[in-house]
């Protein structure tokens, strides 16, 4: 991890009408980090989201991701970061190969390199076999690794993981979780949510958020001493009910 | 015997969702049926619930076969599938007061059972059931099941995708129906819920790994199994995987679960394997097996 930061975050507020979703959250992360973004469902995590992969406007306040101001840039930012989510992930009537082919396509890489990451993935997973199979036919922790390699196709400096691995059986999550290493190893940084606290503590530094806001934010191990928790779950336990 | 199920298989065209499966939950048990999405847990609560026939096998749910009698069973028991399936468009009283008029009866003949439920979400009957967020969605189907005061509960996945403080408040609730006499067959991707049940099978690919109560099964994990840290995760997993003694490798939290081939254990020999390795602040020490560990084992 350097100290670099792909992203910083300062003040960012999302208002719906005189409901405020996301409340003047500031944070920064580093290259190759990976962060975990934690909160209750309604705790305004996907809306955060939303601002930060440049598809929804914030109300006030500023970020920037990659490089790319939110306001300004935001097809840059498009460009520059990669997205997973557990509801979309592939299209499942298209095979393995016409997926990478098609995401490379819509990332604006060359043939040439379509072919060559192509190879590459298919060799990495396995999936000599399957490539030329429908998605759709395929196990869901299989999906969810190409899916995820998919998302890094095209090389970018950080990838969005939206509850990456559920109903996924503990295995196939863990050798997901090494991907996820791998990518950060290798100076990708990752932004994961997630509802599996174990897989809270896996990450650099977890924010948690409660109505609106970050209540929370440092590695896990002091997030445990601070809140004198023998886990992650229970600190999200004690901040999330107050 | 609130539900038996023996020798129950079903395959779809190419695909055998359920093989041989056979098990008993008692009267009042809280059964739990561990296992990811593709184990075959709907297809089985399917079964039981009527709604789909078995290739093979027979079963009775609160003493009625699920073949010759199954509108009874349709009549006395509770079922929460894994996909909302509540009208979207009535109100949330609506939605109700409809389930309560399906099986004859009323909100206020039962509305003892659903009470501490319900009225977390009164504020809101008369919004949409479709506009609910995922926590109220949840409770409301969890009413809908119950309103005609069901002998046994079937839920699917209910905690999938909810998170930790809304699932505690929910086994809380499953708890509080236990004791109401309602038997409850649960499944969950979480392993950490397993604990939570009296009994549990562990369910992957459609047949059952095992079947007991969470602390035996963790009982019968069949190697010792140590908690290992060092400063860097990425190659401490590598290393670890790459040692010629690992039986496995699995991070769990902050550490790595690491279980040995041989019988003598060294401690010693691995911290010089991993400091050679470059790996530092090296810790390793003994520490006690998880249903997740258990599962995996089976699994494997």
């Amino acid at each position: 991890m350097s100290n670099e930061n792909v992203i910083q975050v300062n003040g960012l507020t999302k208002m719906f009408g005189d409901f405020t979703a996301v409340n003047a959250i500031t944070f920064d992360v580093k290259k190759g980090e990976i962060f975990g973004f934690l909160g209750a469902n309604g705790a305004g995590k996907t809306t955060a989201m939303k601002m930060l992969i440049g598809i929804s406007k914030p109300t006030y306040g500023n970020a920037k991701v990659a490089g790319f101001d939110v306001f300004t840039n935001a097809e840059d930012i498009k460009k520059n970061i990669g997205y997973m989510s557990q509801k979309f992930a592939l299209y499942d009537d298209l095979t393995v190969k016409e997926n990478i082919t098609f995401f490379g396509g819509i990332y604006g890489l060359s043939r040439s390199k379509i072919k060559e990451k192509s190879n590459a993935l298919i060799a990495d997973l396995g999936l000599e076999n399957v490539a030329n199979q429908l998605v759709g036919s395929l196990p869901l922790g299989w999906k969810q690794k190409i899916s995820f390699s998919v998302a890094l196709l095209h090389d970018p400096k950080i990838v969005f993981l939206d509850e990456p691995t559920g109903g996924v059986d503990p295995i196939t999550r863990r050798q997901f979780w090494e991907m996820i290493y791998k990518a950060a190893h290798q100076g990708t940084t990752v932004f994961v949510t997630t509802h599996y606290m174990d897989e809270a503590e896996y990450c650099d530094r977890v924010s948690i958020m409660v109505d609106g806001k970050i209540e929370a934010l440092d590695t896990p191990k002091k997030l445990k001493e601070q809140f004198k928790a023998a886990n992650m779950n229970d600190v999200f336990l004690k901040l999330a009910r107050g | 015997m609130s539900i038996s199920v023996t020798n129950i298989s079903k395959s779809y065209k190419s695909v055998q969702a359920l093989q041989n499966i056979s098990f008993d939950v008692k009267e009042g048990e809280l059964f739990g049926l561990i296992g990811p999405d593709g184990a075959g847990k709907t297809t089985l609560f399917r079964i039981l619930t009527t709604l789909l026939i078995a290739n093979e096998g027979n079963a009775t749910v609160a003493g009625y076969d699920v073949i010759s009698e199954y509108k009874k069973i349709r009549k006395s028991v509770g079922y929460m599938p894994g996909k909302f399936s509540l009208y979207q468009d009535l109100t949330v009283e609506e939605n109700l007061n409809f389930f309560a008029t399906i099986f004859g009866t009323t909100i206020n003949e039962n509305y003892d059972l659903i009470k501490d439920i319900y009225v977390q979400i009164e504020p809101f009957k008369d919004r949409r059931a479709g506009k609910l967020s995922g926590g109220m969605k949840q409770k409301l189907a969890l009413c809908c099941a119950l309103i005609h005061k069901p002998k046994v509960l079937f839920l699917d996945e209910p905690t999938t995708g909810v998170d930790p403080v809304s699932r505690q408040e929910f086994w809380d609730m499953l708890k509080r129906l236990q004791q109401k006499g309602i038997t409850i067959l649960v499944s969950t991707p979480y392993m950490d819920e397993a604990g939570l049940c009296d009994r549990i099978a562990l369910i992957q690919n459609g047949e059952i790994l095992e079947i007991d109560t969470p602390d035996e099964i963790v009982k019968h994990y069949p190697k010792p199994i140590y908690n290992v840290r060092a400063n860097n995760m990425y190659q401490l997993i590598k290393s670890l995987n790459a040692y010629k003694h690992k039986h496995s490798v699995y991070p769990f939290g902050e550490f790595v679960h690491y279980t040995d081939k041989r019988l003598d254990f060294n401690q010693r020999e691995l911290t010089h394997y991993l400091e050679s390795e470059n790996l530092g602040e090296i810790s390793i020490s003994k520490t006690k097996p998880t249903i997740e560990d258990t599962f995996m084992e089976l699994a494997k």
